[in-house]
């Protein structure tokens, strides 16, 4: 049941986003909200199992997702700002020192993984290649290995990232449940 | 207002055309797969975000202005693709860098693997 009210629920707000601005209830015709509902249900119906296959609800927290909704314009994008100044300055003189890394993660959920890994591709100049399934541990291709960090194991993946620390972030948002908590 | 409009919405351009062009210019000059694709994925992502964002101001200033609720639409619809190419764009690069990565195409020029060290 539940999974069949979340997916319902999300097909709804997309319904609604992408007909915004189409009559006088708000900013939707009454045949469209009519519409929107028939469709959620349907695709609720069809593909409950296929969004909600971890029974993970744990983003569904309001917290959480006004983290979320912090996290991507405000620590995420200066990082991908600073990032691709480095990656422009590269292109045009060619100083690169390529390499893969292994970068230890500390995150113990899928969802977790799925963000750093995801924010680690879209930081430009480190790219995830590969997981190790058993310690959680990420391959970065890295353009430009700093100087040293070929000769060790691993390196903290917070290293990676010069401004902001947003693995604490990803933690914040993914994982910890409390204060201190680690679930 | 037109005006102020006008420079705004081509600023974002130059921007995001800009970082289109280091992109094209960085899949010439680098040396193999990956490097290539910091180039292409990355820098095209970032270019792409600023010309959307072009989109996304000149709909809503003009909505604002005029209040036809189509720039609205437009607005929302080039936010909605800018979310999408960021999240599709992360994806893809790491399903093609763990594909070459397994089908045996070794970064050049490498200080280091740990990759396929972990393999061996």
């Amino acid at each position: 049941m539940i999974p069949f009210l979340v997916t319902t629920g999300i097909a709804f707000v997309g319904y609604l986003i992408l007909t915004a601005g189409s009559g006088t209830i708000g900013l939707w015709s009454p045949t469209e909200l009519i519409m929107g509902i028939i469709l959620a249900v349907v695709t609720g119906v069809l593909t409950r199992n296929f969004l909600c296959r971890s029974r993970d609800y744990r983003l569904l927290s309001p917290g959480r997702l006004l983290r979320l909704l912090v996290y991507v314009p405000g620590p995420f994008f200066i990082e991908l700002t600073k990032a691709n100044l480095d990656v422009a300055y590269r292109v045009i003189t060619g100083r690169i020192r390529p390499g893969i890394i292994r970068v230890r993660s500390n995150l113990k959920t899928d969802l977790g993984i799925f963000m750093l890994a995801n924010s680690i591709t879209l930081t430009p100049g480190t790219l995830s290649v590969g997981i190790d399934e058993k310690t959680n541990d990420l391959f970065i291709h890295n353009i430009n290995v700093g100087e040293g960090d070929e000769k060790k194991e691993y390196i903290e993946s917070k290293d990676l990232f010069t401004l902001v620390n947003l693995p604490s972030w990803i933690r914040k948002i993914a994982e910890r449940d409390r204060e201190g908590e680690v679930s | 207002m037109a005006a102020t409009l006008d420079i705004i919405t081509s600023a974002l351009l130059g921007i995001g055309v800009v970082f289109n062009a280091l992109g094209v210019i960085g899949l010439l000059r680098f040396p193999d797969l990956y490097t290539r694709m910091h180039a292409t994925t990355k820098a095209t992502t970032f270019g792409s975000i600023f010309t959307s964002l072009a989109v996304i101001v000149y709909g809503l200033a003009t909505f604002i202005g005029k209040s036809d609720t189509q720039y609205l639409t437009l607005a929302i619809h080039a936010f909605l693709a800018m979310g999408m190419l960021a999240f599709t764009n992360a994806v893809s690069a790491h399903a093609l860098a763990r594909a070459a990565h397994r089908s045996g195409q070794f970064p050049a020029q490498a200080v280091c693997d740990r990759l396929a060290e972990a393999k061996s």
